[in-house]
């Protein structure tokens, strides 16, 4: 199981507590953890990612690790950690506004 | 026994008042959706437990909720807004053309006959409806389409289509406003529009009497009047009798004309309201008092409403969507202010008390009147 780590805000609006549990089958990559995210919470679609882009929305930013993941590509494979479920993925809102 | 239900929406959640038609005693609800800007809340007239929600924040974009039950539960609906085709630009505040992009939700107007139809008007300008409920969205396109689009510009607040009037003896006619772009009317149910800004003037625009650029803070209309409409432009309380063909100022002896928000007593179609604000740089009431003006005559002559409003050292605004009215047989009257107050009047105005006073910034204010 793929550990995920949402905002504040996200936790509030998919009703969660907590880190999210997810399956998540093939490589581990942001793009196949934020696919089975959303398709576990679709209310989350297009608050983590642009609808028609897919774009990472410009105040979201992701880590894992320690590692700022932001810029990497969304189908580069994810630490090991995370892989294994031992780190969780992290969507951050990044620090702006008040 | 019936009563109101005040739907408030602040910069960090949404808040919903009830009270018996008294409106003396009240049940605070909330804040639903806590930490997320609300720029608004309304439900249908045709069922008034449906009620839609524009949900947004900086960080996660828009997000729209729908409540089946008068706002005890709610449901996350679609939040995808697309534009028709090619969006385009519009003039940036340098202007310089920008494209076309989508920000947020500012108001939401639900159909006056069928509970699953309402219409979103969005930063950047556009006018969207929604055909189920909220779950799709799509683009009246006809309304950037009409030509003028590339000369909208953004007021300080950004390019909001903020005003939605649907016309309660026309299906087809729809009134839409744009700040800084004017008001707009479609008369084949937004097909296509046309700008009906003739008589507004405003002096910080290249040219005053033009066709659009103007920024239209809020109109108001009274449903047995669909072809009378108020409006508090940035500067100037204007009138039209004419549907928007033509506009004259009625601010009179206000002490100020600038000001966001404007409504029509529920029985009274002559009978009007704004809060004067100093000015476009100064977003307080005038010498530190709270006034709510009202007009009994349509405009032009104006009274000061305060009592129960703070007379002094008070510095807090009222926003362009902010004001409300019931329609109980004393018709109430409601608003907010960015300090967080939310003041009530059973009286028509005659007499004010807060139903509570350290909400978040509020943004808007919309009133149910409950059977």
């Amino acid at each position: 199981m793929i550990r995920v780590a949402l905002p504040a805000h996200l936790r509030t609006l998919a009703q969660v507590k907590g880190d999210v549990m997810l399956e998540v089958h093939g490589e581990i990559t942001q793009r196949s953890v934020l696919d089975a995210l959303e398709a576990s919470y679709p209310m989350l679609r297009g608050t983590i990612r642009d609808h028609d882009t897919q774009q990472r929305r410009g105040f979201v930013r992701f880590f894992a690790c320690e590692e700022d993941l932001s810029h990497e590509s969304p189908d580069a494979p994810l630490p090991d950690a995370v892989a294994r479920g031992e780190e969780p993925f992290f969507v951050v809102g990044a620090i702006a506004g008040g | 026994m019936s009563g109101v239900r005040v739907l408030v929406g602040t910069r960090k959640g949404a808040f919903v008042l009830t009270s018996d038609a008294k409106r003396e005693q009240w049940e605070v609800s909330g804040p639903h959706f806590a930490g997320w800007e609300i720029y608004h809340v309304k439900g249908s007239p045709a069922d008034p437990d449906r009620l839609y929600v524009s949900q947004s924040t900086g960080w996660h974009g828009q997000v729209i909720q729908r409540s089946s039950d008068g706002g005890k539960t709610w449901e996350p609906v679609g939040n995808q807004f697309t534009y028709d085709g090619v969006p385009g630009t519009h003039q940036w505040y340098d202007g310089t053309p920008h494209p076309w992009e989508f920000k947020r939700v500012w108001h939401l107007e639900p159909s006056l006959t069928d509970p699953d139809t309402v219409y979103a008007g969005v930063e950047d300008a556009a006018l969207f409806r929604s055909n189920d409920a909220g779950q799709t969205w799509q683009e009246l396109a006809g309304l950037r389409g009409h030509g003028s689009g590339p000369r909208w510009q953004p007021g300080a607040g950004g390019m909001c289509l903020h005003t939605i009037i649907l016309d309660p003896s026309d299906p087809q006619r729809i009134y839409i406003a744009i700040s800084a772009a004017g008001a707009f009317r479609t008369d084949n149910g937004g097909e296509t529009w046309r700008p009906i800004n003739r008589g507004l003037k405003s002096q910080y625009i290249p040219d005053p009497d033009a066709e659009v650029g103007h920024c239209v803070h809020h109109v108001a209309m009274h449903r047995s009047r669909p072809g009378t409409l108020f409006m508090q432009k940035h500067w100037d309380v204007m009138r039209t009798d004419d549907a928007g063909d033509s506009w004259r100022e009625v601010s009179g002896n206000l002490p100020t004309d600038f000001g966001f928000a404007i409504d029509v007593h529920a029985h009274e179609p002559e009978t009007i309201y704004v809060v004067p604000i100093k000015s476009d740089s100064e977003h307080f009431p005038p010498d530190g008092k709270l006034r709510v003006f009202r007009s009994r005559t349509g405009g032009h002559d104006w009274e000061p409403l305060t009592k129960g409003l703070p007379q002094s050292n008070c510095y807090v605004n009222v926003l362009r969507d902010a004001m409300a009215v019931d329609s109980l047989d004393s018709c109430g009257v409601y608003f907010g202010t960015t300090g967080g107050q939310v003041y009530a009047s059973a009286d028509a105005g005659d007499n004010w008390a807060p139903i509570v006073r350290d909400l978040p910034a509020v943004l808007s204010v919309e009133v149910q009147t409950l059977p």
